[in-house]
């Protein structure tokens, strides 16, 4: 029998705001364990929240650039449980009225061999506000808590059942990543937890109309987790209704090492977490007026830039698409763009050798000594015909480790391209005076020999040769012999 | 609704992280189930057309601005804790579930 896969994504983002949401504590990342708390944090008695207002502006901007509707009369909730890394008992969060709601977002998904890649419009059902609890670590008959990351703002972003595929999961999470980097109300670094994500997953027949039993994928700590978490799962659910079982609702781990996933628990309802409204916080009113100047705030979106980079600056979808995937690449792009560097040249740059260099050393661009100016620089050296390609590689490498100008760099290493005749024709004459077998070789039939003589002029040239230059003087000097 | 269940009653109780006895879960299965049909004469009031209300208070939006205070002292801090190690507070272990 052959199933439909039903996916739907929770997203929690870290907001990046200076303080947490009901407390002035600072909101950074990485202090010392438990130097960033409060008595408001810590739950202790009597104390009382108090909303911060910044929070509220950014989970409004996130919902507006995922094109949600927005509740302007809201409020809070009281979710009820027990756990060591929340000192309240219980979590505030929003219940029935989320701030933002009925919202989608368009996915691409890219082609594999046998099927074009397409775009896909997702729905979201739900954005809500709500406090992080603290970081546990678990220890051998222990566990430690740091109470740092208690009462972080969060939005928890719910996707519809809309997504069929791993694939598809994880273009939504690039999509949601890239947009929610664009509106800078987060950081979106999965390795630093500042974005999360948890999958629910079941599968019907095709044809069926109403949803299998679903589970519940936790410990996904990377978009490729997530895509392979969900690849195993699909396959374990079929493997287990083709034996004739039942799909348990419960929650499931992915394990990094094998691939699988592993049972955690059996999922509670949420009436257990006996949701009612939080009487520490008085209800939300947001009027148009302050709709209306968070609307105003929000910068060009990727959509918008993609179209852009097609539309005015004549890039293909596809390059257009992976430059405007992260923020600061595309940011940078357009500096190149405005500093006078060519269009394709300077994508070109970015996706190859500078996303090479970043993945490799594992850095974001913002970490190099690079700058849309030098960079460009270095591109116009290559549009004017000053370096080769290959000659701007060395450039390139030492603008991303050292900076500096391009055009300085050059000169100071000698390395400008030599297109001058009257200086090749004399290197080009010694090569082929001392290798008398590869003209006759040549003058055979057999083409290789001059592939054979070009790399020894560049030999001898330090890679400096304007090379059709070189072709064009190798081949009438060979003519003439 | 009347009476409610001792399982009722246990798993309330357990939400709450109460200990309670057989005998006392039979005793509150009885006493909340009274408690429950005094609250559920509300029920008889017409509250088409009346908007919940989630805060008997009037005022709303009070809010701060986004500014950030020093931490507490993370010695003040632990003056409250029973074990700790390293800067963290050590508890009973928390199984992976």
């Amino acid at each position: 029998m052959n199933f439909e896969t039903v996916i739907g994504l929770e997203v929690h983002v870290e907001l990046k705001t200076e303080s947490k949401i009901f407390s002035p504590s600072p909101n950074h990342f990485g202090a010392e364990p438990n130097t960033n708390t409060s008595v408001i944090d810590l739950g202790y008695p009597g104390v009382l929240p108090v909303l911060n207002k910044n929070v509220v502006d950014f989970a409004i901007k996130a919902s507006l650039a995922l094109n949600m509707k927005i509740n302007q009369h809201t409020k809070f909730d009281r979710k009820n449980y027990f756990y060591p890394d929340n000192p309240k008992a219980y979590q505030i969060s929003q219940f029935d009225k989320p701030i933002g709601y009925d919202g989608w977002i368009e996915i691409e998904v890219p082609g594999t061999e046998g099927q074009e890649g397409y775009t896909k419009k997702i729905g979201i059902t739900r954005l809500h506000m709500e406090e992080d609890a603290g970081k546990l670590t678990h220890g051998d008959g222990y566990s430690l808590v740091d109470f740092n990351r208690q009462g972080t703002p969060l939005v928890e972003i719910v996707s519809e059942p809309d997504i069929r595929t791993p694939a598809e999961a994880y273009a939504y999470l690039e999509k949601i990543k890239s947009i929610i980097q664009y509106t800078g109300v987060s950081d979106v670094r999965m390795e630093e937890g500042s974005l999360r994500c948890d999958a629910n997953i079941s599968i019907r027949p095709y044809g069926q109309e109403e949803f299998g039993t679903k589970t519940e994928l936790k410990n996904l700590n990377s978009f490729n987790f997530v895509r392979r978490g969900l690849e195993h799962e699909e396959v374990r659910q079929a493997e287990v209704l083709m034996s004739g079982g039942v799909i348990e609702q419960e929650t499931r781990r992915f394990d990094e090492k094998t691939g699988k996933t592993i049972l955690m628990r059996v999922k509670e309802g949420t009436d257990d977490y006996r949701y009612f409204p939080e009487p520490d916080l008085v209800n939300l009113v947001i009027d148009d007026e302050w709709l209306e100047r968070v609307r105003q705030s929000i910068p060009e979106l990727p959509d918008a830039r993609k179209k852009r980079y097609v539309e005015e600056l004549g890039l293909t979808e596809y390059d257009a698409s992976v430059l405007v995937v992260n923020k600061p690449i595309s940011d940078f792009f357009d500096g190149m763009v405005n500093a006078g560097a060519d269009v394709k040249l300077s994508a070109n740059w970015l996706m190859g050798d500078v996303s090479a260099y970043l993945n490799a050393e594992q850095i974001e661009i913002g970490q190099t000594k690079l700058t849309a100016e030098n960079l460009a620089g270095m591109v116009k050296l290559i549009s004017d015909g000053t370096i080769s390609s290959k000659i701007a590689k060395k450039v390139f490498t030492e603008l991303v480790q050292n900076g500096g100008d391009a055009n300085e760099i050059v000169k100071a290493k000698g390395l400008v391209q030599i297109s001058d005749a009257s200086v090749l024709v004399p290197i080009i004459t010694k090569i082929l005076d001392n290798n008398p077998q590869s003209i006759e070789d040549f003058k055979n039939g057999k083409d290789r020999a001059i592939g054979f003589l070009v790399g020894q002029i560049m030999k001898e040239t330090k890679g400096q040769a304007n090379p059709p230059m070189v072709n064009k003087i190798l081949l009438e000097e060979i003519n003439k012999r | 609704m009347a009476k409610l269940s001792k399982e009722e009653v246990k798993h309330v109780a357990h939400l709450a992280r109460l200990a309670i006895t057989d005998e006392e879960a039979e005793k509150f299965a009885d006493q909340l189930g009274k408690i429950t049909v005094f609250a559920e004469q509300l029920n008889e009031l017409d509250t088409t057309n009346v908007e919940p209300t989630s805060h008997v208070l009037s005022i709303v939006n009070v809010m701060r601005e986004d500014v950030a205070v020093k931490g507490l002292d993370r010695d003040v801090m632990m003056l409250n804790v029973k074990e700790q190690e390293n800067g963290q507070v050590k508890v009973p272990p928390i199984l992976e579930d």
